[in-house]
C-alpha cells in the first residue's frame, strides 16, 4: 500500500476527469422520502457534481455490479438437429465511487464466495477486474453495526481508499493502477500531523459506533436456538417479499432460468438474484417445498448470514450495514432478532437457576 | 419442427372478448420486434381484433373481460366446450377486475349512473372462474406481453407454463425504486404477484394489485403494515377492492 493526501479540490477535479473518462457510477439523490431524508443509490454519474460525497447510505447495496439481479450466462442456437452454445464473460470497465468500508468488505466476502470455491464464477470475475474501487470512510449511521461485525475497516479489495482528515482527503492506494492515475494529479506524501489527524479520524470513527450487536459465539448459540419460538414470532412479520436479500451486499442466491427464443430458434440461460425468503425459493420439481412457513425460511436466512459460514468459512457474510432492517417494511432487523434470541435464553429460568449438581 | 421428439405446431387460438376494455387482446399485437415470431407460434382461429375469419376449431381459448350478462355465461359456457384449454386472459377475467367497482353499488344506482336510466341487462360483475372451469390464469391490467410471449412459447413447447410465485417487491428493489412507503405511500406491491417489472412502482405509481395475490401472502402481517402507516381499514378495502383481485383472501381474513 502506498500513502499519499491530496486536497479536497484536487480530489475533485481526479475525480471529474476519472469519471469523465469512463462509465462511472457513485451516490446520487434519487428521491426525499416523506420525513424530508434524502434517498440515495449507486447511479451513473458523468461528472464530479453528480457525485453526493457526503451522503449517508444508499438503499441498495453495490452487489448488483458484481452480480447483477438478472443476467444471461449463454445462449444457445439450434441448427440441422444439434445445438451451439455461445459464452459471453466480456465485462466492461466500470469505476464506483464512494463505498465505504462495510460495501467493500462486502465485495470481498463474494470474492470468497465466487472466486475461492471449487468452481470460480468467470462471470463474476470479469467484473470483479474490471472494476475500479474507490471506497470513501465515514462517521457510522445510529444503527451501522459493521463494527459488531468486525467489518468497519478495510485492508484490500480496493483501488483506492479515502479517508477524510479535514482539508485534505487521506489516501491509500492499493492499486498500480490507481497509483498511475494520481499521477497526473498534485498529491503529497503524508506528514506526521497528516498521520496524526488520520489517526483521530479513525479513533472518532470508532467511537461513533451507536449500534451494537452481541455477536460472540453466535454460530453455536445459533446451534442451540434451532427450536426456539422467537423464529415463529419474528417470522409472523415476514412479507416473503425478498426486498432484505435484494439490498444486502452479500445475498448471491440465485435462480437459473430457461427461456426459448420466441422464433423457437435458440434459448438463453438466464441468472436471477432470488431470496431464500422468496415462498419458493425451497420448491422442487413435483411441487413438494421444503420450507413451506415462514418462520423457516427467515431463520435459514439468520442462519446462513450467521452461522453456515463462520462453521465452515469462519466467517459471518453479515457486514453490518443494516441495510436490511432499513428496508423491511415490518422491522425484521438482525439487531432486534439477534438480541431477542440472546435475552430469551439469558432469561431463560432453567439457564439462570443454579445448578442442582453445584450446590 | 421437432423438440424433444414432439412436432411443434402452430397453437390454434380463440381470443374472446367479455365485458372489458380489450386491452389485454391489443396487447397480441402490441411489442413489434417479435410480433412476426410470436405470430408463427400462433394459427388465429378466432380474433376478430386482428383477423375477420371465424373458426370454431380453436384448441386454447384466450377469455378477457370479466361477466356481467347472463347472455355472457351461455356464450362462456360454449367456448368451454369446444377449448382443450380455456385461459384466464388479464385481471378482468381472472378476478372480475374494476368492472367489479359497481358489485359494491346497488345494481339501480349503477345503471343509473352509467347508463343515464336506459333499460340495460345487467349482474354483478364475476370472474370467469365462477362460472367455467379455468386451466390457466395470466393476470395482468393489460397483461405483459412478455410473459404472453413466454407462456405461448412453453404451450407449443408441451411445457409447463409458470408465474412467478413472489411478490413485486422482488422486482421493484431490483429496478432500485425509492419504496413507495417511503414515500408515504401505500402499496400493495408486497402482497401482489410479480411478473410486471414492477412497472407501476418504477414510475412512482403505487400498485394496485392487478396480478392479484402473490402466493402465500402474509395478509395479516400486511394489514398491520398499512394500519401502522395510517390506512383505515375502510381505504384499504377499497384499494384492495380496485381489480376486486383480492376478494377471497380479504373474505379468508375477515371471518
Amino acid at each position: 500500500m502506498i500513502y499519499k493526501v491530496i486536497s479536497k479540490p484536487e480530489f475533485r477535479k481526479f475525480i471529474d476527469t476519472l469519471v469523465k473518462a469512463n462509465t462511472a457510477f457513485g451516490p446520487r439523490q434519487v428521491d426525499t422520502d416523506h420525513h424530508g431524508e434524502p434517498v440515495y443509490q449507486f447511479m451513473p454519474v458523468g461528472s464530479a457534481d453528480d457525485i453526493a460525497f457526503d451522503y449517508t447510505k444508499t438503499h441498495s447495496s453495490a452487489k448488483h455490479f458484481f452480480l447483477p439481479f438478472r443476467e444471461e450466462i449463454s445462449h444457445f442456437t439450434f441448427r440441422d438437429g444439434d445445438w451451439e452454445q455461445q459464452i459471453r464473460y466480456e465485462a466492461r470497465p466500470v469505476v464506483l465511487i464512494g463505498l465505504r468500508p462495510c460495501d467493500i468488505r462486502a465485495v470481498n466476502i463474494l470474492d470468497d464466495v465466487m472466486l475461492h470455491g471449487p468452481y470460480p464464477s468467470p462471470y463474476y470475475l470479469a467484473r470483479r477486474k474490471n472494476t475500479f474501487i474507490i471506497g470513501m470512510d465515514h462517521l457510522p449511521l445510529p444503527d451501522c453495526f459493521c463494527k459488531s461485525m468486525n467489518r468497519h475497516t478495510v485492508s484490500y479489495g480496493f483501488n483506492l481508499f479515502c479517508s477524510d482528515i479535514g482539508d485534505k482527503f487521506y489516501l491509500s492506494i492499493n492499486s498500480s493502477k490507481a497509483f498511475g492515475f494520481l499521477k497526473e494529479f498534485e498529491t503529497g506524501d503524508p506528514t506526521p500531523e497528516d498521520d496524526c489527524l488520520l489517526i483521530e479520524r479513525r479513533k472518532l470513527i470508532k467511537q461513533s459506533f451507536r449500534t451494537d450487536v452481541e455477536v460472540t459465539g453466535l454460530p453455536c448459540f445459533l446451534d442451540i436456538e434451532f427450536e426456539s419460538p422467537i423464529w415463529e414470532k419474528w417470522g409472523q412479520r415476514c412479507l416473503n417479499c425478498g426486498t432484505c436479500a435484494m439490498v444486502c451486499p452479500t445475498c448471491y442466491c440465485y435462480s437459473v432460468e430457461e427461456h426459448f427464443d420466441t422464433d423457437l430458434k435458440g434459448s438463453s440461460r438466464r441468472n436471477r438474484l432470488y431470496s431464500c425468503n422468496l415462498v419458493d425459493f425451497a420448491e422442487v420439481a413435483g411441487g413438494h417445498n421444503f420450507r413451506p412457513k415462514n418462520s423457516d425460511r427467515l431463520k435459514y436466512r439468520y442462519y446462513h448470514h450467521y452461522r453456515g459460514f463462520a462453521a465452515n468459512d469462519n466467517q459471518q457474510i453479515c457486514v453490518g450495514c443494516n441495510r436490511c432492517g432499513r428496508a423491511c417494511l415490518t422491522g425484521i432487523n438482525p439487531k432486534d432478532v439477534i438480541n431477542d434470541l440472546r435475552l430469551e435464553r439469558e432469561s431463560c429460568m432453567t439457564c439462570v437457576s443454579p445448578s442442582r449438581n453445584r450446590t | 419442427m421437432n423438440h424433444l421428439g414432439f412436432e411443434r405446431k402452430p397453437v390454434k387460438i380463440g381470443s374472446f372478448d367479455f365485458t372489458c376494455c380489450e386491452g389485454c387482446q391489443l396487447q397480441l399485437a402490441n411489442r413489434e420486434s417479435s410480433l412476426p415470431d410470436f405470430l408463427a407460434l400462433i394459427d388465429v382461429r378466432n380474433f376478430r381484433e386482428i383477423s375477420s375469419e371465424r373458426h370454431d376449431d380453436y384448441d386454447i381459448a384466450l377469455i378477457e373481460g370479466s361477466i356481467t350478462r347472463s347472455d355472457e355465461i351461455e356464450r362462456l359456457k360454449a367456448i368451454r366446450r369446444q377449448a382443450k384449454v380455456l385461459v384466464a386472459f388479464g385481471t378482468c377475467a381472472c378476478f372480475g377486475g374494476v368492472n367489479s367497482q359497481k358489485n359494491r353499488l346497488p345494481e339501480k344506482e349503477a345503471e343509473q349512473v352509467v347508463y343515464d336510466g336506459r333499460p340495460v341487462e345487467t349482474m354483478p360483475s364475476t370472474r370467469i372462474a365462477d362460472i367455467v372451469r379455468v386451466d390457466f390464469s395470466i393476470p395482468g391490467c393489460p397483461v405483459s406481453k412478455d410473459e404472453v410471449e413466454r407462456i405461448v412459447v412453453s404451450l407449443v413447447n408441451r411445457s409447463m407454463p409458470n408465474l412467478p410465485k413472489y411478490p413485486v417487491c422482488v422486482e421493484c428493489k431490483q429496478r432500485l425504486n425509492t419504496c413507495l412507503f417511503d414515500l408515504g405511500e401505500i402499496c400493495l406491491g408486497p402482497i401482489t404477484r410479480a411478473g410486471c417489472d414492477a412497472v407501476c412502482p418504477s414510475g412512482k405509481t403505487a400498485c394496485l394489485g392487478c396480478r392479484g395475490p402473490a402466493e402465500e401472502i402474509n395478509f395479516p402481517a400486511f394489514m398491520e403494515l398499512v394500519r401502522e402507516h395510517g390506512l383505515s381499514p375502510v381505504d384499504l378495502t377499497e384499494k384492495l377492492g380496485f381489480y376486486n383481485a383480492f376478494e377471497h383472501i380479504h373474505r379468508t381474513d375477515e371471518t
